[in-house]
């Protein structure tokens, strides 16, 4: 048996299939993971994501132990609640995590990292924190809740807490607002609108049940995994690990390069990778025929070299098999993918796939 | 636990047989493996004529989690395949037992290693405990 989160006995008592994720007992599905993907797509559907951790930074030197141990840059953020996703590098310029930070004060920020790097994320970021005037906490005895959907804002609404209501309507994407220990964000893995809603452990089953009431459906990783990936949005382990750039894994984006005396964690051995224009690429793959795309595949583009899928599967928005991969450096749109020994054709795409309902792909 | 067809052999593989009157078997998977599986989104179906050998991959079955292989129970040749599920895969989740059969085979031997839906029932009953 595993770690269970506050939310447990709602999952057993809805049907869930329960599956380990990380050394949680977490809902896989409810019954059927492509409902569940649809309902998150055209109305709400909601998450238990209590197992992620949540650490808070407060200290006078916050903002300068950030800039050191973030690969993008909190001096972006001066508004109260904003977030920030950025990826957290070792020496190497690999990825030790992917997480989101909010700013609250100049002193006080939160992140929150990915459940099955919990303990090294913890060992490294208070390593890190030794040399500067900072208290790193984890947060416990909290629940997390992601509410996501074209629908999911307005039917959570009213469960909110009164003095953050209108607060969280009115805030843009990207945005959190706070009330005691509730932290209820705009965010997501979805790429739909919704909140993630952080709130007391001892809360979480009357906000469930009353969204369960609302008509916002309880989804499972299953989908959570479909909708992030035609969200175009990374999974850390699957996309990038210790040993990848994020310059490898589409995650150039969030690397601040400026200040150049910014000298972040990872900084010299990632401005090496940036020099070199054989880098490997990170696109997005679209079949051509049916079949499903799936992990570590093989990608073999004619002329280049060969690639790996690092995330494949069904489309469930599409009704065809997408993926994203690691290739080789350069233009091309055809790429072949070997599914159980034969070569099968794919389109190269841009990711992401889907976003806010629309398919963004050409079929 | 739905009640498992009286008519059907089974193997431990999570396949089911219904010898049919012409001689010939139906195949398709159990319901205990379509619920294990999850949403079916694809199936790879073998060619009508191929002769497959006792224990070949006959066909694969996708679902949104994970590819399996469905493996010939008997040797014989394939004389029909569910052409439906190559649009409707789901066919095999709403209805293992009927609608989404995956082929009809010829046996040419009798080399299959099957058993009874009680032998079945008790298999399934272990892997639950």
């Amino acid at each position: 048996m595993g770690l269970k989160t506050p939310l447990y006995q709602q999952h057993v008592d809805a049907g869930a299939r329960i599956v380990d994720f990380g050394g949680w007992d977490m809902p896989l599905h409810y019954g059927s993971q492509l409902d569940e993907h649809h309902s998150v797509r055209k109305h709400a559907g909601m998450f238990d994501v209590s197992h992620m951790t949540i650490v808070d930074v407060h200290g006078g030197d916050a903002t300068l132990f950030l800039q050191k141990l973030l690969a993008n840059d909190v001096a972006k953020l001066s508004k109260r609640g904003k977030a920030l996703y950025t990826c957290m590098l070792n020496p190497t310029g690999g990825v030790i995590d992917d997480l989101i930070v909010y700013f609250l004060t100049a002193t006080e920020f939160r992140l929150v990292v990915n459940a099955a790097t919990r303990e090294k994320d913890l060992a490294w970021i208070n390593e890190q924190a030794a040399a500067f005037d900072v208290t790193v906490t984890e947060r416990e005895n909290l629940a997390m809740l992601a509410v996501q959907g074209p629908a999911a804002r307005e039917l959570v609404a009213p469960l909110l807490p009164e003095d953050t209501r209108d607060a969280a309507m009115q805030m843009a994407p990207f945005f959190a607002v706070e009330s005691a220990d509730w932290f209820i964000a705009r965010t997501g893995y979805t790429g739909e609108d919704g909140f993630e809603i952080t709130l007391p452990a001892a809360a979480a089953a009357a906000l469930w049940d009353g969204c369960v009431a609302a008509g916002i459906l309880p989804s499972g990783l299953g989908a959570r995994d479909t909708l992030r990936l035609e969200a175009g949005m990374n999974l850390y382990g699957n996309d990038m690990d210790d040993a990848t750039s994020p310059l490898e894994a589409g995650l150039g984006w969030t690397i601040a390069w400026s200040p150049e005396d910014r000298d972040f964690i990872g900084r010299a051995e990632l401005e090496k990778v940036r020099a070199n224009d054989k880098r490997q690429q990170f696109v997005g793959l679209l079949l051509e025929s049916k079949g499903v795309l799936r992990d570590h595949q093989r990608v073999v583009v004619e002329g280049k070299g060969d690639g790996e899928i690092t995330s494949g599967g069904f489309s469930p928005t599409m009704q065809r098999s997408i993926a994203m991969a690691r290739v080789p450096a350069g233009d091309y749109d055809q790429a072949q993918v070997e599914v159980r020994g034969r070569l099968l054709d794919v389109r190269i795409v841009k990711i992401p796939f889907v976003r806010n309902g629309d398919i963004r792909i050409e079929l | 636990m739905s009640e498992l067809p009286g008519d059907l052999q089974f193997t431990k593989d999570h396949e089911w047989l219904r010898k049919e009157e012409d001689g010939s078997v139906t195949i398709g998977i159990t319901d205990h493996a379509q619920s294990a599986l999850g949403d079916l989104v694809y199936v790879e179906l073998p060619e009508v004529g191929q002769d497959l050998e006792t224990g070949g991959e006959m066909a694969v079955v996708e679902s949104v989690k994970a590819a399996s292989d469905v493996y010939a129970p008997v040797s014989g040749s394939i004389l029909a395949v569910n052409e439906a599920l190559g649009d409707d895969p789901e066919q095999i989740n709403n209805d293992p037992y009927g609608d989404g059969w995956i082929v009809k085979l010829q046996p040419s031997g009798d080399d299959a290693e099957t058993m009874g839906p009680d032998e079945y029932q008790a298999l399934l009953d272990e892997l639950d405990a």
